[in-house]
């Protein structure tokens, strides 16, 4: 017997296997997926935001408002790949800051900016190969082994620069990390462009690859991946090791756009990259969820926080709407699950 | 049923009368009636499947029966859960007893309803003083205040049986409780219960032993396929009738077995071991047979698979595959070497549920969807499609997941992925269980077509009737070891059930 497809079938819910769907059932379907929805809201804020907030469809203002999450918009694409495997890492926003640190002082001992990055970057994919080898190796739960890490790579970061801000960057790289100077031609700064090229591969990878559907997998049903041969542990600490790369590339960007190395920088941040991530519909508990809808989650958060600041609401506000568009992304599809799996049962009893 | 018992002994103190429970469309218990008495130890006895856990799972509480009546000093009770049942003074005691390492055996035992002194603090010494007297009653001489962290299971047993007591058990059912006990173990736990039976308790016990059944109980119950095959006296049968009784069905089911000749050895296992749960497997499975993996639930079958398999490690010995030596505890390698399996647990390990049927045929060859890693999903539904034509898969859309298909074409899908790969050698894991009898006919000619194509095919099966139908030869593990390989001329049920229960050739330790 089946149950008639419902337009808010829990199932339909950007499990990936959405868009192999494409053609079938008609637009509709498609059309009220939780990551079609949050672009579709995400366009409603741009035009309401235009209409009602001088200054908000400015050129200018919109290249700030994007740059503004390039940090967040970077991190949270490894992310994305992470929870959709079951995993994920709290120790990101750490990352960065003992990355900035890094360069702080390396900067401040007078090495070369060039030489700079690449030991960042070492240190970065280092500091998520220890998280990825306490997962597989140790058998610990990510989210206890990135909190334990989150102490530490902030407590290195101390370690490494102290309470001192180092500044004074090349003004190169400082306004290759600026919105002020656009990709030529365009309104998009260098790292949203760095972000749009990857965020690009990133969905090609999770939704495309054989390495994509792994992920799913895993995230889905662990066993079963393991029983089908997928090298669950080695694509898990590769996950890691990304992940922990582009939270030191973000520590650069943050560096270079504040123009401040400080071990404090991106205090906090892993908690916004997760709620963007899970407010683009990605499910927590890994399996569901589509890149462009995380993507989506990213800018929508990202774009109400340019709003609501230049309505001059205070920063304490912005922090409570995102706290509430979070709990109601994760809400909103219990609920619709719930209530489409009540009416399916109330259909069943009925023939 | 009114069936006059003894004289001697009154009303029954539990019974069930008529009780059916299904699961699904699965009938784990068809009229069973049991009738226990004060001071009786009465046991259950059945294949695999039987229908035993079920039976205690109702008289525990767990499980309200679909219908009949459980009958507690004659009145007709209903449980409402097991705390219901312990109340009532039903005790179960597991195979595996489930204390809290880090309180001493009085706290475990008086867990949540302590005595008290004033202020509502706990008073500690009654506790232990109680504790002491039930281990006294029980004639066992354990310190109520060692933590229960570090007691063997037989001590848990025992703490687990005084917890009963406490509560002023009359029927104590235990379920396989000797499975982890040395010899004397089960001798002090044996003089426990005969202790109690002394005191006037009733006992249940259910064990895949049957010396212990002849040792311990006066009665027995005889299930077979979810239903009462009789209720007996044990004094004047045998341990053959008992095997008998458990396994005598008619073999109605048609297997539709070929001759083959098997070709060269395809998949060689030797001295295969994992600390504590099998030791010392050595076997081999040619082209073109079926070579069956007898022995009960607990005998270390799927354990052994999965090593030969990968993805459980082994701790010694080697497999061969097509004469060249498999890397262990890899997966990839034992793909890469044409092995594939179909585990038993379709649901956690077999598929992916939340994923489409297409997407869950095609995770053992995502590689070969494309080029480069990149899948073509033009190539993933045609692999599907075919499958799904091949098998006879009944679907709606190959894009819907998984977990709306029937359990017999959830097996289908999981045997189509395992299949895609073309493996020389699969082995299937109670690859029957759970499925309907059309689409079980449909597996079992599926497999022996197979091993027509020439490959080995090593099928791990509680079920009797197929092991000894489809099977070019069974091999029996008992205790984690290969006890028996009994060509298919030689294969009874009565055989492999002696085998199976430790009464072949030589005792088992």
């Amino acid at each position: 017997m089946n149950a008639p497809t419902t337009l808010t079938d829990p199932t339909d819910r950007a499990d990936g296997s959405g868009e192999a769907g494409a053609g079938r059932g008609g637009g509709a379907v498609r059309f009220l997926r939780w990551d079609t929805a949050v672009g579709v809201l995400l366009v409603a804020v741009l035009l309401a935001g235009s209409g009602t907030t001088e200054g908000f469809a400015d050129v200018t203002n919109l290249s700030a408002a994007l740059n503004d999450t390039a940090e967040i918009a970077l991190i949270a694409l490894p992310m994305t790949l992470l929870v959709v495997a079951g995993q994920v890492d709290l120790s990101v926003a750490s990352m960065l800051g003992l990355s900035s640190a890094l360069a702080g002082s390396l900067w401040d001992a007078g090495w070369a900016f060039e030489m700079i990055v690449p030991l960042c970057l070492l240190l970065g994919v280092l500091g998520g190969l220890l998280n990825g080898w306490l997962v597989t190796r140790v058998g610990l739960p990510s989210l206890a082994v990135t909190i334990g890490t989150l102490t530490l790579y902030r407590g290195l970061a101390s370690v490494v620069l102290g309470n001192k801000a180092v500044s004074d960057f090349p003004e190169t790289y400082a306004q290759w990390a600026s919105y002020t100077e656009p990709v030529p031609g365009t309104f998009i700064p260098y790292p949203i462009a760095v972000f749009i090229v990857l965020a690009a591969l990133a969905a090609f990878v999770l939704h495309s690859t054989a390495a994509g559907r792994s992920l799913f997998a895993m995230g889905a049903q662990e066993e079963a991946a393991r029983f089908a041969g997928i090298r669950v542990n080695r694509i898990k600490l590769v996950l890691f090791a990304v992940t922990g790369f582009m939270a030191s590339f973000a520590g650069i960007v943050y560096t270079l756009r504040y123009g401040s190395a400080r071990a404090d920088n991106g205090l906090g941040l892993e908690l916004v990259v997760i709620a963007s991530v899970l407010l683009g519909g990605i499910d927590f508990n890994g399996g569901r969820g589509t890149l462009g809808g995380a993507v989506a989650g990213v800018l929508l958060i990202g774009v109400l926080n340019n709003l609501l600041t230049l309505n001059d609401i205070s920063n304490e506000i912005q922090v409570i709407v995102t706290g509430v568009l979070l709990v109601a992304s994760v809400l909103t599809p219990r609920v619709i699950a719930v209530a489409s799996e009540r009416r399916q049962r109330r259909a069943a009893t009925a023939t | 049923m009114s069936q006059p018992e003894p004289a001697a002994t009154p009303s029954p103190v539990l019974a069930l009368e008529e009780v059916n429970k299904s699961f699904g469309n699965v009938r784990a218990l068809r009229g069973v009636s049991l009738s226990l008495y004060r001071g009786e130890a009465h046991a259950i006895a059945g294949e695999n499947g039987a229908g035993k856990s079920t039976l205690i799972k109702v008289l525990a509480g767990v499980h309200a029966p679909d219908a009949g009546t459980v009958r507690l000093d004659g009145s007709p009770v209903g449980f409402s859960g097991p705390a219901d049942a312990r109340d009532a003074g039903i005790a179960v005691i597991y195979q595996e007893p489930t204390l809290f390492a880090d309180l001493s055996i009085a706290e475990n035992i008086f867990m949540g309803r302590q005595p008290r002194r004033s202020l509502g603090r706990i008073d500690h010494s009654a506790v232990r003083e109680a504790t002491a007297a039930l281990m006294r009653r029980l004639g066992v001489e354990l310190d109520p205040d060692r933590p229960a962290r570090g007691l063997s299971i037989a001590d848990q047993q025992i703490v687990e049986i005084a917890k009963a007591l406490s509560f002023d058990a009359r029927v104590l059912i235990m379920d396989e409780p000797t499975a982890a006990l040395t010899g004397t173990e089960t001798a002090r736990l044996f003089s426990v219960v005969d202790a109690l039976r002394a005191e006037g308790a009733a006992v249940l016990f259910i064990s895949h032993r049957l010396g212990e059944i002849f040792e311990l109980c006066q009665r027995v119950t005889i299930l077979r396929d979810g239903a009462l095959v009789a209720t007996e006296a044990l004094d004047g049968l045998t341990e053959d009738d008992l095997v008998r009784r458990m396994v005598g069905r008619d073999l109605e089911e048609l297997y539709p077995k070929e001759d083959t000749t098997p070709g060269p050895s395809a998949l060689t296992v030797r001295r295969l071991t994992r600390e504590g749960v099998f030791h010392d497997v050595s076997f081999e499975v040619r082209r073109g047979e079926i070579v069956a993996l007898a022995g009960l639930v607990g005998a270390g079958r799927s354990e052994v698979v999965q090593a030969v398999f990968g993805v459980d490690r082994a701790d010694a010995g080697e497999v061969e595959v097509g004469g060249r030596k498999l890397k262990s505890n890899s997966p990839t390698a034992a793909m890469d070497a044409g092995v594939a399996l179909v585990p038993e647990d379709r649901r956690q390990r077999g598929l992916v549920m939340e994923m489409s049927i297409e997407r869950n045929i095609a995770l053992t060859g995502l590689d070969r969807l494309g080029k480069g890693g990149v899948v073509r999903r033009a190539l993933e539904r045609g692999r599907a499609a075919d499958w799904a034509v091949r098998l006879q898969l009944k679907y709606n859309q190959l894009s819907d997941t998984v977990g709306v298909l029937s359990g017999g074409n959830q097996q289908k899908v999981v045997l189509a992925k395992w299949l895609a790969t073309e493996p020389g050698v699969l082995i299937v894991d109670e690859p029957t269980r759970g499925i309907d009898v059309g689409t079980k006919a449909e597996v079992h000619r599926l497999l022996t077509g197979l091993a027509a194509d020439g490959i080995a095919v090593l099928m791990v099966s509680s079920d009797l009737p197929e092991v000894l139908g489809m099977a070019d030869r069974v091999l029996v593990m008992h205790e984690g070891r290969l006890v028996a390989e009994i060509p298919r001329a030689e294969a009874t049920e009565e055989s492999v059930m002696a085998a199976a229960t430790g009464r072949g050739s030589k005792e088992a330790a």
